[in-house]
């Protein structure tokens, strides 16, 4: 499947990636709508968290609002999706977002966009085995 | 699955268009539509009613709504099979959110065939928020159509109408499916079907149930959640009324147009990830529903077993949650309205029928939930699981409660052991314990109308008097071991050694149901509430709190089926003060008012004493009408004595002061029933006090006027009984 992997001792937090991904996404440079972060850990210098496509997700959907393509990637369907959330608490990475100026929750799609923009190489779109 | 094909073309060309009726369309706002849809199916008049501000205080909305609606349609005459008589239903101002769970209730009330009085039914499925949505907060079927008929609502088109529908199914397995069928245009529009559909048993008994539907997308199959309690589904079926249909198509996460959204989406939040995280250590609601109820009841002695003389049973465990585990289609969420995670609501499929005019069939069984459980198989000591699925499946699609059902057939078990009934009284049904086949046998009967089918429906209360009448049975015998309050049928928990609950059951608005106060363990096992004075104090919160949840369209369960981390560590934790929190919060982000929680109580304490004072006006509702049958407050026969003798023996010596040495188990019988029959009235009066209502059980005029519900026409009823 296809994921975004990152390699967090190589972010130096400068967040171009957030950055990035909230303009593709939102047309706006906000943090709260990137659906990568990027925060400080005390011990390691950063983490970085974002959807590992592990899937959970979408047996939980109550309106079948959440599909897997056939690269192995996690989409929300806005037109099916009414706004519960449930995706949001189940997910076991926290990654999947939500915001209060939209209903629907939203996801990183693996679409690379932050990993060309990088500049130190912390991130990275890989085809990995689906581990179900 | 057995797959069905309906001739869909063929079953419309029969339809006869009686009336129609366009409604503008207008998007809810702040969780009402402000008004209610009329509809008589005899007159075939259809109007819109608005909601006055006045009804909105008084009444708030849902349950309370219903009431009001049908205390304006009915006269102290008025029986259940009365034209004027109506099915209610709807909704209240928090259902159809898709963000806090359980939020898809509807609740239905109609003047009962089982009580006389008005009974209410809270129900999940997708009908309710889906007619909220179309543009109603309430719908009021009035009258008695002259032929078969259907009631459709297109919320999208803004479009009522009303048809005869001669060759539709009556069983709601079949005409669920044959209503998507007919009403979605393709596949993606059948989730935006549901309809309310009774069946063949709902014809012929007391005990008729309301089955609302709702599709599940992963089965690609209509399921069935019931309104099951006291007959409302007979009503239905007694207006010639096939199914009431709504269609609507725009459902967001905003429906309501609530006024704080993300303090909604906040709260709906914190409850999913607290479900996610603890359900699976707590009440496993995600993978067991309320099966996982059974053997914690068979574990305290609580579990019904044989007509409730006993509260355990070594087969028990045949029943357990882990065996219902295994049956239920897992890992897929099943929950019976959008954004309730707690999704108890499980389903077996592929479970193919034994018995009856659907044998050999491949058929979804909603369910069984505990209810279930505890009426169609322990208390019938039916411990079979295959066997309590079918009765689930029949009960169901025939639109019989399994309650009621479950309770019945028990006392008819019991009144064969005690030589009141024998075959030829039954029409050659065995009724001994565990006899499936003859429980089976018993309900195709009644939905064929056919034979002591026909008595049985009627339910515990008119059994009782004609077994009286044409057997000259033991009234007696029949009373005490009768387990029924005001006509319907007692719930499926043991209240022999809680006082409490039996209050809980029988000190209630429509009778033994448990969804005004489950107090079991508060008083039996915890010993929280010692003296009558914190009973009282139980029994007037507890059923006035819960009376919210039919005010808003809610369910009960994510209130206290999942608990947060520190709730024990909180004051008064059986309140789960968080989640009473988390309610506020929900109602007000919806509407935009601001109530605290002082006023969410009294929002429902004026329903709840509304209710009391319609069951006056129907000629019931005072201090008679609140005992129950002895077996529910303690042992009637001496079996059941010498069961438990070591516990009456010790209540004897520890609370009477007698010394049962010496004593015949008839003497200490008598001893321990006069004891307990003291003990009731003295809960009574306390209940009443805190209540504010006289030691007849009526609602003083102060006490009305300190709510805010001295309306003119309650004050004038009650005055008369003060």
């Amino acid at each position: 499947m296809k994921l975004l992997k990152t390699y967090k001792e190589k972010c130096t937090g400068c967040h171009t990636c957030m950055s990035v991904c909230s303009k593709l996404y939102f047309k706006q440079d906000s943090p709260e709508k990137s659906c990568i972060r990027v925060s400080v850990d005390p011990e390691s210098g950063f983490t970085l968290n974002v959807c590992n496509q592990c899937q959970r997700c979408v047996a939980e959907c109550p309106s079948m609002a959440i599909s897997v393509n056939k690269l192995g990637v996690v989409l929300v369907n806005k037109t099916l999706c009414i706004g519960c959330l449930a995706c949001v608490a189940v997910c076991p990475t926290h990654s999947m977002r939500n915001h209060h100026d939209q209903i629907h929750p939203f996801k990183c799609i693996a679409c690379g966009a932050c990993a060309k923009e990088c500049p130190a190489g912390a991130l990275e779109i890989v085809t990995e085995e689906d581990p179900t | 699955m057995t797959e069905h094909r309906f001739d869909i073309p063929a079953l419309k060309s029969k339809h006869k268009l009686l009336a129609e009726y366009t409604f503008e369309k207008r998007p809810v706002k702040l969780g009402y539509n402000m008004r209610t849809l009329y509809i008589n199916i005899d007159t075939l008049e259809i109007k819109e009613k608005p909601v006055t501000m006045e009804m909105k205080k008084k009444f708030t909305g849902g349950k309370g709504f219903d009431l009001k609606l049908l205390w304006d349609a009915v006269n102290e005459t008025t029986t259940w099979d009365s034209p004027e008589n109506e099915i209610c239903i709807a909704m209240g101002p928090v259902c159809g959110n898709t963000n806090y769970p359980g939020s898809g209730k509807s609740i239905v009330t109609t003047i009962s065939p089982q009580t006389d009085i008005p009974i209410d039914s809270n129900v999940g499925g997708h009908f309710g928020p889906y007619l909220k949505f179309s543009g109603f907060d309430a719908l009021e079927i009035q009258g008695k159509a002259r032929e078969e008929t259907i009631v459709y609502i297109d919320g999208n088109k803004g479009l009522i109408q009303i048809f005869t529908a001669p060759d539709e199914a009556i069983d709601s397995h079949i005409l669920a499916e044959q209503m998507v069928d007919m009403f979605a245009e393709n596949e993606r529009e059948r989730q935006h079907i549901s309809s309310v559909s009774a069946g063949r048993g709902a014809d012929h008994a007391w005990i008729g149930c309301l089955n609302f539907t709702y599709y599940d997308k992963r089965r690609k199959a209509m399921r069935l959640k019931q309104a099951g309690r006291g007959g409302t589904g007979t009503v239905f079926r007694n207006k010639r009324l096939k199914a009431l249909v709504v269609k609507y198509s725009g459902l967001s996460g905003d429906s309501n147009q609530a006024a704080d959204l993300e303090a909604l989406r906040r709260t709906g939040l914190k409850l999913h990830k607290e479900i996610i995280s603890l359900d699976a250590q707590q009440c496993r609601m995600r993978s067991q529903g309320t099966a996982h109820l059974v053997e914690i009841m068979d574990d305290y002695d609580l579990l019904p077993v044989m007509n409730f003389r006993y509260g355990q049973h070594p087969e028990a465990k045949k029943l357990a949650s882990w065996v219902w585990e295994k049956y239920f289609t897992q890992n897929i969420p099943d929950g019976c309205w959008f954004g309730c995670t707690l999704s108890c609501a499980h389903a077996v499929d592929n479970f193919e029928l034994r018995t009856g005019p659907y044998k050999g069939h491949k058929v979804i069984v909603d369910g069984p939930e505990y209810e279930t459980i505890g009426g169609c198989g322990s208390n019938t000591a039916i411990f079979d699981p295959d066997a309590v699925l079918e009765i689930n499946f029949y009960c169901d699609t025939y639109g019989l409660d399994t309650i009621s059902f479950g309770t019945l057939t028990a006392f008819l078990m019991d009144c064969y052991e005690n030589g009141i009934l024998d075959k030829e009284r039954t029409g050659g049904l065995e009724m001994t314990w565990g006899n499936w086949q003859a429980a089976l046998e018993l309900m195709h009967r009644i939905a064929r109308g056919e034979g002591f089918g026909l008595i049985a429906g009627k339910g515990i209360k008119y059994m009782q008097g004609y077994f009286v009448h044409e057997f000259g049975a033991d009234a007696k015998f029949l009373k005490d071991i009768g387990m029924h309050g005001k006509g319907l049928e007692q719930s499926e928990y043991q209240s022999k050694e809680s006082l409490a609950q039996q209050g809980g059951y029988y000190i209630t608005n429509k009778g033994p149901q448990h969804d005004e106060a489950w107090l079991i363990f508060m008083d039996m096992v915890n010993n929280m509430i010692p003296t009558f004075e914190n009973k009282a104090e139980a029994l007037h919160y507890f059923p006035v709190f819960r009376t919210w949840f039919g005010l808003q369209g809610l369910c009960k369960l994510p209130w206290n089926d999942i608990e947060p981390a520190n709730n024990a560590e909180q004051p008064e934790p059986n309140k789960v003060p968080e989640h009473v929190a988390n309610y506020i919060d929900i109602y007000n982000a919806i509407t935009g008012e601001k109530i605290d929680k002082t006023e969410m109580l009294l929002q429902s304490e004026r329903v709840y004493n509304f209710q009391r004072i319609f069951n006056l006006r129907m000629g019931h509702g005072k201090r008679v009408d609140d005992y129950p049958p002895d077996r529910a407050k303690g042992p009637v026969t001496e079996l059941e004595y010498e069961s438990r003798s070591e516990r009456y023996d010790k209540q004897l010596q520890e609370k009477l002061n007698v010394d049962p040495a010496g004593k015949s188990t008839a003497e200490k019988l008598k001893i321990l029933r006069a004891y307990r029959d003291d003990q009731y009235e003295k809960l009574l009066d306390a209940v009443y006090k805190r209540r504010g209502w006289t030691n007849e059980g009526v609602p003083t005029v102060e006490h009305l006027k300190k709510i805010g519900m001295d309306l003119p026409q309650l004050v004038e009823l009650v005055r008369k009984h003060q």
